[in-house]
């Protein structure tokens, strides 16, 4: 095992075998997680041309997160339930969540407002880390239901620091919730290196709370979803969360805000393009003769659709009426919301038209 | 964003950060006739934040390259023309436009929307203006025997000052020197207050200027937090040992050097020959409340002293405005001129220019206010500058480069070493 964790593919594409965990994954599945890191990829670099052209007021990039992302979602199960933080938009494609959707968060035209129950994908958090508390609670209520859903609750090496998720990693243990902590660990909180952040592996974590935690390598997708289903087994049999700790890197900026030029070292980047997780698989894919020529040309162009759909679909979304601010203020009718929504219809009203 | 095509689009600058003002354009990738397409890096830009590239939103071919590397642009100005090649080709007068889910819009005429109902009348009674000044100062003007209304304030707030009082009392003003019988009868409820001196200098000055030359006035606020960073430094300086060192002696070395980056605008217009008067010498002229009223001294070639002999001569000058001892002769010749309104707390105006001259600069008040610096929200120290020009002879394009000049320099008092 490399410090990078628990591997299936090396860098070169190569497969190798770990004592513990091991995945029997077709051509076809391997092909299918190829295609979803690809559009992930794609739609993450419109989403930041997009916010480029003041078309979005921010983008968190995923760029070299892909393998991390798509390889715990495609663990998951139908009825389990993910807490995302703010920069799991492959999470967010696979669980079948219309970009759009997403996009209008970053557009400021929504606060986010899809449904968490239709996609069992609940709604970004910009808080550090206070997801894993609400994960930890839903999982509580799903385990009290006695469903065999699982809860997923992504959080980056930054949250760590954070109390909210000391104290998520204490409740779920004591109350054996089905949940895992998915850390993906892209090296920076911002412009802080994972040295400010722990002085032990953030795996290593979860021994003192009383429960697993693995190190992946998170750029190896096989491995990924190896290791992310062997922990969604571990949560569904009742003995408690677990850990992954996804070592993986964010190859741009924090955000569309930032310049990750001025805090990192470019022969730090170089090191990680090395590993880039979608050139690992496709060398596999061809290595084995899974794919061809052809089917990474069709997945080109699909993420080229995929990209000219978000793009139009950004600039033509409408702004929200003024009015629409009241209507999400409760579930159902409020009378003192009611009088306050027909008092600021008056005052719209009270302007000359514009001419 | 297709409902009503455009043949030629522009692209504004984005808010590429969160909440920030302006971008400085660092390189273009394209040149104008350049094919271009939607996605493709055009230019490098940097913000505060970061550095970073800019994809075009249109398919085309660049039509026009609107700044030159280097120049910082505000959010929201089009930086690139792209030729679409379809749709109406007719030019559309420069609108506002919104910069999405940046923050702010272009500057432009802002239209507030009108209220239908109509509100409280506007126009209420004006309580009566009672001179500002303190109770100390009251009793002084009273004991001395001096109407506080006849005496010119130059306190901080427009107050009057126990020195204004003393300054009264010593040079009555013209009104109390003249016999009563040549008066007319004033009515009870008015004062009439015969026209002379310097008062009436100044109204013949400013009607002669207001109704000559065309004022245009532009306004820009600045954050100065770093020039007045400099003027608390300045003041421990031992260069600067004993000579009187504020916000106003940085504003006039600012304005003078950007007065001869731009030595067009220090000229004046001669209506009878009709030609225009290049001034070869730089004589700033300081607009001073004076017991006599306004005055303007000026200070000969200003341009060419050190920044200790202009603050030694500008503290000569207000002393002696003050006292009311301008020499007649400093009154004459002054090119240019500024006038620091600030002193009495009011933010900016539109100054009338001083005959022969074609500009005017108007320092406000500077102080606190909340500003965006690298893309928060902090308090700054803020000034509005205002400069008024003579349209006849300064363009829009001269007068805007002169006010952003000096305003840049005061935003940045380090540019003073390498503009000057």
């Amino acid at each position: 095992m490399s410090g990078d964790g628990i591997r299936l593919l090396t860098p070169e594409g190569e497969r190798v075998t770990h004592p513990e965990y091991g995945l029997d994954a077709g051509p076809e599945e391997l092909r299918a997680l190829y295609r979803d890191m690809a559009l992930a990829r794609r739609f993450d670099a419109e989403g930041v041309t997009l916010q480029r052209q003041g078309e979005l007021g921010l983008w968190p990039s995923l760029l070299g997160q892909e393998a991390a992302q798509v390889g715990s979602v495609r663990a998951l199960a139908d009825g389990d339930h993910v807490f995302p933080s703010y920069r799991e938009h492959a999470v967010a494609l696979c669980r079948g969540l219309d970009p759009l959707v997403l996009l209008r968060l970053f557009r400021g035209v929504d606060h986010g407002a899809w449904d968490p129950d239709a996609h069992g994908f609940h709604l970004y958090t910009l808080v550090i880390g206070s997801q894993t508390l609400h994960a930890t609670g839903y999982a509580c209520g799903v385990a009290k239901d006695g469903s065999d859903a699982a809860v997923l609750a992504y959080f980056g090496d930054g949250a760590t620091s954070q109390g909210d998720v000391a104290e998520a990693f204490n409740f779920a243990a004591v109350y054996d919730a089905p949940v895992v902590f998915f850390c993906q660990n892209n090296q920076w909180a911002i412009s802080e290196p994972n040295a400010r952040q722990t002085r032990v592996p953030l795996h290593q974590r979860a021994q003192g709370y009383g429960f697993p935690g693995v190190r992946v390598d998170g750029n190896d997708v096989l491995a990924v979803l190896a290791v992310t289903r062997a922990a969604l087994e571990h949560v569904r049999s009742g003995r408690g969360p677990f850990l992954v700790e996804a070592f993986t890197y964010r190859m741009g900026a924090h955000t569309t805000s930032d310049d990750p030029t001025r805090y990192r070292d470019s022969a730090e980047v170089e090191s990680w393009r090395a590993k880039d997780p979608l050139l690992r698989l496709e060398r596999l894919l061809r290595r084995e003769e899974l794919a061809d020529d052809a089917f990474f040309a069709e997945v080109t162009a699909e993420g080229e659709a995929l990209a000219v759909r978000v793009r139009e679909g950004v600039r033509s979304m409408p702004s929200p009426a003024p009015e629409e601010l009241f209507d999400h203020v409760y579930a159902e009718a409020h009378g003192e919301v009611d009088r306050e929504r027909a008092e600021f219809a008056a005052y719209q009203a009270s302007f000359a038209e514009e001419g | 964003m297709t409902d009503n095509p455009q043949r030629y689009r522009e692209f504004p600058m984005p808010d590429v950060g969160e909440g920030l003002q302006d971008a400085e354009i660092i390189r273009w990738l394209v040149a104008t006739g350049d094919r271009v397409t939607d996605g493709q890096v055009v230019c490098e830009v940097e913000t505060a934040k970061a550095a970073v590239e800019l994809p075009i939103p249109y398919d085309g071919v660049v039509h026009e390259l609107r700044f030159p590397e280097g120049t910082t642009v505000d959010v929201g100005t089009p930086i690139i023309t792209v030729d679409t090649g379809t749709g109406t080709a007719t030019e559309e007068p420069p609108r506002r436009t919104p910069v999405l889910v940046g923050y702010g819009a272009a500057p432009g005429p802002t239209a507030r929307r009108i209220r239908r109902r109509p509100g409280t009348p506007a126009t209420a009674t004006a309580p009566p203006q009672l001179p500002l000044a303190k109770p100390p100062v009251r009793k002084f003007a009273r004991d001395l025997g001096v109407d506080l209304a006849v005496v010119v304030p130059t306190g901080p707030r427009g107050d009057v000052t126990r020195e204004d009082v003393r300054a009264a009392a010593q040079h009555p003003s013209p009104t109390e020197q003249l016999p009563l019988s040549d008066q007319p009868a004033p009515a009870p409820d008015e004062t009439r207050v015969p026209v002379t001196g310097v008062r009436r200098a100044t109204a013949r000055a400013m009607v002669a200027s207001a109704f000559t030359a065309p004022h245009v006035t532009e306004f820009v606020t600045v954050d100065v937090t770093r020039t007045m960073k400099l003027v608390r430094r300045l003041k421990g300086h031992p260069d600067m040992a004993g000579l009187r060192v504020g916000p106003l002696l940085l504003a006039a070395r600012a304005f003078l050097v950007a007065v001869r980056r731009n030595p067009e605008v220090n000229a004046s217009w001669d209506e009878e020959r009709q030609e225009i008067v290049l001034k070869h010498r730089v004589n700033l002229g300081v607009a001073a409340a004076t017991p006599r009223g306004l005055l303007v001294p000026a200070i000969e070639d200003a341009d060419r002293l050190t920044l200790p002999e202009l603050a030694a001569a500008l503290g000569e000058l207000t002393t002696a405005a003050r006292e009311g001892r301008t020499p007649p002769a400093a009154l004459r010749g002054s090119t240019v001129t500024l006038t620091n309104i600030g002193v009495f707390g009011v933010d900016t105006g539109t100054p009338i220019l001083n005959p022969g001259e074609s500009a005017i600069l108007a320092l406000g008040t500077i102080g606190p206010r909340p500003w965006v610096h690298r893309g928060k929200v902090v308090p700054r120290q803020v000034t509005t500058l205002a400069l008024s020009f003579d349209h006849r002879l300064v363009d829009g394009d001269l007068g805007s480069r002169v006010l952003a000049d000096t305003a840049a320099l005061l935003h940045d008092p380090r540019l003073l070493l390498t503009r000057a």
